[in-house]
């Protein structure tokens, strides 16, 4: 402390104290909600203090539209993409970081460019894509006439194979979000930061370039891969577009989409808010307790995720 | 860069080790986005079934559309309300939790929460407060200053109520920014100029503001990012572009005209101009980042 100010010390306090019942009040009220009965809620003004109906509300929410299968798809997506995008990017990096082969940059600005091009920006050639993930192979057995020969040595029937599609399907809520150049760049830097003398020891010791990867590298680089999996897990969590497009059947959708598909339009009389609010209580759960329980990694994973 | 030493006899691996990242890329990032450069310049039937070239019409006609100059202005309103709110609370929880010397841990953990909570979450929170009918804040508003406030009919309570939800959620991600850079100022220039008799507020405007200034302007990009791109969901849950497209920001426009209104060559052409933004946004914060690492030197 640089001098002794107790009347600022005090007034910051304050104003932190008021700044945080602000950004907490929707948490409150969404509590004071989720634990009263509809009438209570729809009372004007509405109950100050949290009732006794939670664990109705709760029942209530998950019966409501497939809401518990749909939490149970939402950790099946972000735990997927989490693992998915740290395996492709480790493999990567390692590639681009410890091999000499032609291409090498060129494959290291593709992965660049990709920052360029969120989903936002392409989204309906993606599902397009994601409907018919093999069509352009189609296209081109047809093109060249190959169609029939690979028919008959495959025994395949190529019209079923093109019709293959991902909507409605955890591969497609997953794959397409797993290519991470955030990832791959940040596994990239920390590589070029382990000593030379580490490889050149380990390939004394006649080791094969993955023995080396799973040996050296994967433990030295633990941290990081827990600090970047939360990021990782919370951003997978709450996708919103992509399995806005991709899903169509309700036991396919995730939490967070099956909680929009419930919002109350202009036109509904009287909304659930008790239900909503313990639905919404329950979908915020999972990803919030992951970042206050790991609090000290999430800071690190975000200030590196960033560099 | 590469490593001096490395594995300069295993190229098949190396090609082995790209490709799972590479397939995922080629399939579901670069196919798609020249499909959308291609479709920018066609016009297809609505069945899809042909399409023929049109070369700059669809451009022509985007750019001479009033829904477009709307939604460019509200997108305008949106990010630049949601950029300045968020930052500036970020900042200002940042100073506030950085000068307090107890219970710092406990305020940290209550300002970075918000992070997890997914836009939507957020959208549908801050809507029950705001709502009309049944909303808290409303009910305040009303008794209080007798403002009839309606987020549901008026656009401009529409456009508010998203900028609250969009920069609630990302308050938390400035302040871990600003409260590392904060952290990150040495002692002795505050102590030395508290010495030259400089007061708290002086210190903040004369020595940490400059000093912070980098990690403010990196915020500053990412935060235009996160209000183009990231508050799909706050918009697409709340308000869907409305009432009368008072909240049309331009990523919403591209998924309704491509998805609701199934014009494919209107909406690439859309996504083209969002790519533009989107190189123009990271060109500016690498080229930032750039000179923030000659800094350190």
């Amino acid at each position: 402390m640089i001098e002794r100010t107790p009347k600022l010390d005090l007034f910051c306090h304050a104003l932190l104290i008021a700044g945080i019942a602000a950004i907490c009040l929707p948490l409150y009220y969404a509590v004071v909600a989720a634990t009263h009965t509809l009438d209570d809620v729809l009372l004007v003004p509405m109950p100050l203090l949290p009732g006794t109906e939670l664990i109705t509300n709760l029942k209530a929410a998950l019966a409501k539209g497939d809401l518990g299968r749909q939490l149970v798809n939402s950790l099946i997506v972000s735990i997927g993409v989490t693992t998915g995008k740290i395996a492709v990017s480790i493999l990567s990096a390692f590639a681009i970081t410890y091999f000499r082969f032609p291409f090498r940059m060129t494959a290291f600005w593709l992965i660049f460019a990709t920052l360029m091009l969120p989903i936002e920006v392409r989204i309906v050639p993606t599902y397009a894509v994601a409907a018919h993930p093999l069509q352009p192979l189609g296209w081109l057995l047809e093109e060249t006439g190959l169609r029939g020969l690979v028919e008959r040595l495959s025994g395949w029937d190529v019209e079923a194979v093109v019709k293959w599609s991902l909507l409605d399907s955890y591969a497609g809520l997953i794959l397409p979000l797993t290519a991470s150049a955030t990832a791959t760049f940040l596994f990239r830097q920390l590589f070029l930061t382990i000593p030379e003398e580490l490889l050149e020891a380990a390939k004394i010791d006649g080791a094969s370039p993955m023995r080396f990867l799973v040996d050296v590298l994967w433990p030295m680089s633990r941290t990081n891969v827990v600090a970047l999996s939360v990021i990782l897990f919370v951003f997978g969590w709450n996708q919103y577009l992509w399995p806005l497009l991709i899903t169509t059947d309700a036991s396919m959708a995730t939490a967070v989409i099956g909680l929009a598909k419930q919002m109350p339009g202009a036109a509904e009389a009287v909304p659930k808010w008790n239900v909503l609010m313990a639905s919404s209580l329950l979908i915020t759960l999972p990803p919030v307790l992951v970042v206050i329980v790991l609090q000290r990694w999430f800071v690190k994973g975000l200030v590196d995720s960033e560099k | 860069m590469i490593k001096r030493v490395n594995f300069a006899k295993h190229k098949p691996l190396a090609f082995l080790l790209l490709a799972p990242q590479m397939l995922i890329l080629t399939m579901f990032v670069f196919w798609p986005a020249a499909q959308a450069l291609v479709q920018a310049f066609m016009v297809s039937d609505p069945f899809g079934v042909r399409s023929t070239f049109v070369w700059f019409d669809n451009f022509k006609e985007i750019l001479s559309s009033p829904e477009y100059f709307n939604s460019i202005y509200r997108t305008a309103i949106f990010s630049t309300g949601t950029t300045v709110s968020a930052v500036f609370f970020g900042l200002l929880f940042a100073v506030l939790v950085d000068r307090v010397a107890r219970g710092k841990t406990a305020y940290k953990l209550l300002v970075i929460w918000p992070y997890a909570v997914a836009p939507v979450v957020a959208g549908v929170l801050w809507l029950f407060l705001f709502h009309p009918l049944y909303g808290a804040i409303a009910f305040m508003l009303k008794q209080g200053f007798n403002v009839a406030w309606n987020p549901l009919l008026d656009g401009g309570d529409a456009m508010l109520l998203v900028i609250v939800a969009a920069s609630w959620k990302q308050v938390s991600y400035n302040f871990v920014f600003f409260l590392a850079a904060l952290q990150g100022i040495p002692r002795s220039l505050i102590e030395a100029a508290a010495i030259d008799g400089a007061g708290p507020v002086r210190r903040f405007v004369s020595i940490v503001l400059p000093l912070i200034s980098p990690t403010t302007f990196f915020l500053l990009v990412i935060n235009i990012v996160y209000a183009f791109f990231d508050t799909f969901g706050i918009i697409h849950a709340l308000t869907q572009g409305g009432p009368g497209g008072a909240t049309d920001i331009l990523v919403y426009k591209v998924y309704a005209d491509g998805f609701l209104g199934l014009d494919l060559g209107l909406s690439s052409a859309q996504s083209v101009i969002l790519m533009i933004v989107v190189i123009g946004l990271t060109v500016v914060q690498f080229r930032y980042l750039e000179r923030r690492v000659k800094y350190a030197d």
